[in-house]
């Protein structure tokens, strides 16, 4: 059977044997852990641990991974982490994504919303993030995103794997009538070296599932490990060469219909009327459904086949009423200058100078740059699609989602429902980069089933559907001053940054209850947190509503403030007349940035940096630190004929502690080509009221022809840990401009850079 | 009613009821249940949904299934039995895909190209494998077909 059909068969046994205690495994100490959520899944037979290890008397040992694996290899590391404690060969275990349960909460997520930048280690900035970690867990906030699963698990999926080992070597210790110091585990199985006897796992599980847990945690020194710090084949690998059925598209349940939805061009925009004579014409098609939801309007077509529901949705008549006054893209572009001529929203970091130094930068010491990125869709290959099904009094969803207690929340509220009556199960993603945090297409397949109902449907969007209704990466200006002394020192650097707030978009979709408070981190992440020794810095932001649904989009803030900050950067390493190499290093020579400096360096190294090129040819260099990793890239490029080659990208990534150095340099990789994709012409533009943009042909990414050399090299030098899926993407983008200005002369300030001059 | 259409799938031989308008795609993963190939685009821009028809990559997504000449062979018919295919052994000794969702559809463009040139040089392989991936794993994917040339050819 099928990895998702086991799931789903997993998912409705809501039978089984008396729990025998979920351990208590003090992963959080200071508040009562959640209830176990495997109580009510387990299957006959089976015996669940805790939430992260079930294991079946067979010994089928099945770890809960409870991220989305959206291609970042996380259940291979997560389950890695519990199979270390566990002894356990990864090989030998089966990874599940679990249910969703708010004791899968991520601690991490919203631990570096906090506004402090990473490297502060002051009480004031540990402090909240503490109280972000109570946040997090008290919204259950059971989510993938900001490259924080590895953080937010690498103590607790231990202990998990920990805590299992000691009850099952407690119940070993009776079966043979010894004490635990004289048996031995390997595989799966404990041996009483003096009988020669042994027992698996799984002999034991429900003996062991009675033994108290432990009251101290003894992990594995990181020198012990046998399983972490070292590449490990992805544990989804065969799924995904042989067309396995387990993404949310594959989904197929008995009854089944299929279904599409049109939707309003944007929130805000509601339906006025629609004929669907045509649509119910198309053979196949089945019903029109109308979708009105917190997330926007629309209408559903249901069908006996995806691709009738496709005609059926291009033959609906539908008159819109949208009242929104901003409706193309140039007034956008003026909404965003005009804020930046008013008085700040809100300021971050910074070195509290007085406001005066900033405006009283002699002339010819005076650097000053615009910078500006567009709207950009996320584009995953698998367009956004969800299965639902009204039962009685419980909704059921199918989805590949980055967040399912959101949906559990959500949709509940739509149907004014107890949460605890929506069942998520959650699939592999085909991609996710941040869209799939969102709700919509899990809400609006809810809303179809409603009319369905018994019957499930699986609902598609076509791609011009997904491009035209995204939550959008917003689009953003940096005004950027600095004074270079004469003696080529950046003295001064002012950052202003006009864009629209991610938070206060996404807040209303998905907790219509909470509002919104603070200083939205997002609009300033990627300047207002870099490592720099300047001795005067200020960075604010004029927030602007563009009335455009915006979302987090690979790397947030970072996407947008790296590409400023780091083109900025160069801008004053030229002005300064010094090597950009060398100019960041003399601003980086605070203790706490090494981390920064030694990547800096090895890239250079690696790059060869600093030696001669052939004309047309240039490097160029960047930095970023977000997300905890520390990441300094050299992009090479070749201009010939006015059109552009990515030759090479060098990249040095420092997270602190790596625990699998192949999937994160795949992850690092992933990020530079999603980052490169795009300068390449990426751009979401807007026309009375519509996107222009619509399918692969409008708006592409990289392609193989376009795919430069990657080399990566990992560095532990960060003081704590950092994440993986997005500290690649933000200095791809600058170091590419800086390479096109190291070659031609040409200083690009504008994505996507294809707009100004030509890619191969 | 929908006319019966003869098709060949993976060696099978089979009648299915359709429009024939519609494309291959849809009537693989909606009608015969056969879920290897993806919906990425409906363009054949793509190419997730990318199949062979007598050996050759057709991107599924935009043949009629009424126009279909030839045998269809999809993901899931070019291992033999439990042996993968050496491109797909190939695929995972690299440990090409990511999210994977991309990876049916470049499997077969690379089952394809070797079929046709089973040598290829980097140039061709980039003239060849037009298939997007939004993971960007094309470095692996050209380091997995040459792997597979080599094994193929041994």
């Amino acid at each position: 059977m099928s990895r998702l059909g086991k799931y789903t068969r997993r998912a409705f046994l809501g039978l089984g044997v008396a729990a025998a205690g979920g351990l208590a495994v003090g992963f959080y100490f200071y508040q009562k852990p959640y209830a176990n959520p495997l109580d009510a899944k387990k299957a006959e037979g089976e015996t669940p641990f805790n939430p992260y290890v079930m294991i079946d008397q067979d010994n089928t040992i099945t770890i809960i991974a409870p991220r989305a694996e959206m291609g970042q290899g996380i259940h291979t590391t997560l389950a890695a982490l519990v199979a270390e404690e566990l002894e356990v060969p990864l090989e030998q275990v089966v990874v599940e994504h679990g249910p969703s349960s708010p004791a899968y909460f991520n601690a991490a997520m919203l631990e570096e919303s906090t506004p402090f930048p990473f490297y502060d280690e002051s009480v004031l900035a540990e402090l909240a993030r503490g109280s972000m970690k109570i946040v997090a867990k008290f919204l259950g906030l059971n989510m993938t995103g900001g490259s924080s699963s590895t953080t937010d698990a690498f103590v607790k999926m231990r202990e998990a794997g920990y805590a299992a080992k000691f009850v099952l070597l407690k119940a070993a210790a009776e079966h043979f009538g010894t004490s635990e110091d004289n048996l031995t585990l390997a595989d799966g199985t404990i041996t009483d070296p003096a009988s020669g006897k042994s027992v698996t796992y799984g002999e034991l599980a429900s003996k062991a599932a009675a033994v108290s847990p432990p009251s101290e945690m003894k992990l594995k020194k990181a020198s012990d490990w046998k399983i972490l710090g070292k590449s490990q084949k992805r544990v989804e690998l065969k799924d995904k060469v042989t067309g396995g059925r387990i993404f949310g598209i594959d989904v197929q349940l008995p009854n089944m219909l299929y279904g599409t939805v049109r939707m309003a061009p944007r929130k805000g925009v509601s339906l006025k009327s629609y004929d669907k004579t045509a649509t119910l014409a198309i053979p196949g098609v089945k019903d029109v459904v109308e979708i009105r939801t917190i997330t926007g309007e629309g209408l559903g077509v249901v069908a006996d086949n995806t691709w009738a529901a496709f005609k059926g949705a291009e033959a609906l008549e539908i008159e819109w009423d949208d009242p929104l006054s901003l409706q193309n893209s140039d007034q956008m572009w003026s909404a965003l200058e005009n804020a930046l001529t008013q008085e700040a929203t809100f300021e971050l970091g910074g070195t509290g100078s007085d406001a005066e130094v900033f405006t009283s930068i002699p002339e010819s010491e005076a650097v000053s740059a615009q910078y500006r990125v567009p709207f950009l869709a996320h584009a995953t290959m698998e367009p956004m699609n969800a299965t639902a099904q009204h039962d009685e009094n419980t909704i059921r969803v199918w989805t590949g989602t980055q967040a399912p207690g959101l949906i559990q929340s959500v949709v509940s509220s739509h149907f004014d429902m107890d949460s605890a009556n929506i069942d998520v199960t959650t699939t592999r993603l085909g991609g996710g980069f941040g869209r799939c945090l969102e709700v919509d297409f899990a809400l609006y397949a809810a809303v179809i089933a409603k009319a369905t109902a018994p019957n499930p449907v699986k609902v598609t969007w076509t791609r011009e559907e997904d491009t035209q209704h995204d939550t959008y990466r917003p689009m953003a200006i940096g005004q950027f001053k600095g004074q270079v002394t004469p003696d080529g020192t950046l003295k001064t650097m002012d950052m202003q940054v006009a864009s629209p707030s991610i938070i206060q978009s996404v807040m209303p979709r998905i907790f219509p209850g909470i509002s919104p408070a603070g200083p939205d981190n997002t609009v300033l992440d990627g300047a207002f947190n870099q490592p720099l020794d300047v001795e005067n810095i200020r960075c604010q932001a004029h927030v602007a509503d563009l009335q455009v649904p915006i979302g987090f989009w690979r790397s947030v803030g970072n996407s947008v403030n790296g590409f400023f900050h780091e083109s900025f950067m160069d801008e004053a390493a030229h002005k300064a007349g010094k090597d950009p190499l060398e100019f960041r290093l003399a601003h980086l020579t605070s203790d706490e940035f090494r981390p920064a400096r030694e990547a800096l360096k090895r890239v250079a190294e690696m790059s060869g940096w600093g030696t001669p090129l052939p004309a047309g040819k240039g490097r160029g260099i960047a930095h970023v630190l977000s997300f905890g990793t520390w990441t300094a890239q050299v992009v090479q490029v070749d201009v010939t004929d006015n059109t552009v080659t990515i030759e090479e990208v060098w990249a040095v990534a420092d997270p602190g502690i790596v625990l699998d150095p192949g999937i994160f340099k795949d992850q690092i990789m992933s990020g530079i080509n999603f980052g490169l994709s795009q300068a390449l012409g990426q751009e979401i533009t807007w026309v009375d009221g519509e996107i222009e943009q619509a399918n692969f042909d409008t708006f592409d990414a990289m392609r193989m022809h376009q795919a430069p050399k990657i080399t990566i090299e990992l560095l532990e030098n960060s003081p704590r840990m950092g994440g993986a899926g997005e500290p690649g993407t933000p200095p791809s983008t600058p170091a590419l401009a800086n390479a096109i200005f190291a070659a031609t002369g040409k200083r690009i300030r504008q994505m996507p850079l294809s707009n100004e001059i030509d890619f191969i | 009613m929908y006319p019966k259409i003869p098709l060949t799938v993976n060696g099978q031989k089979q009648e299915i009821e359709a429009d024939p308008e519609m494309p291959l795609l849809w009537a693989l993963r909606d009608i015969m249940d056969i879920k290897g190939p993806k919906f990425g685009c409906g363009i054949a821009a793509c190419g997730a949904c990318t199949v062979l028809i007598d050996g050759e990559a057709v991107r599924s997504c935009s043949q009629p299934v009424g126009e279909v000449e030839g045998e269809i062979t999809t993901i899931e018919g070019i291992s033999q039995g439990d042996e993968l295919h050496a491109v797909q052994q190939a695929w995972m000794k690299h440990s090409v895909p990511q999210c994977g969702y991309c990876q049916s559809g470049q499997i077969m463009a690379a089952v394809a190209l070797l079929e046709e040139n089973p040598d290829p040089t980097d140039e061709d392989i980039s003239d060849a494998m037009t298939n997007l991936c939004r993971c960007g794993t094309y470095p692996k994917i050209k380091a997995a077909i040459k792997d597979a040339a080599q094994t193929l050819g041994a």
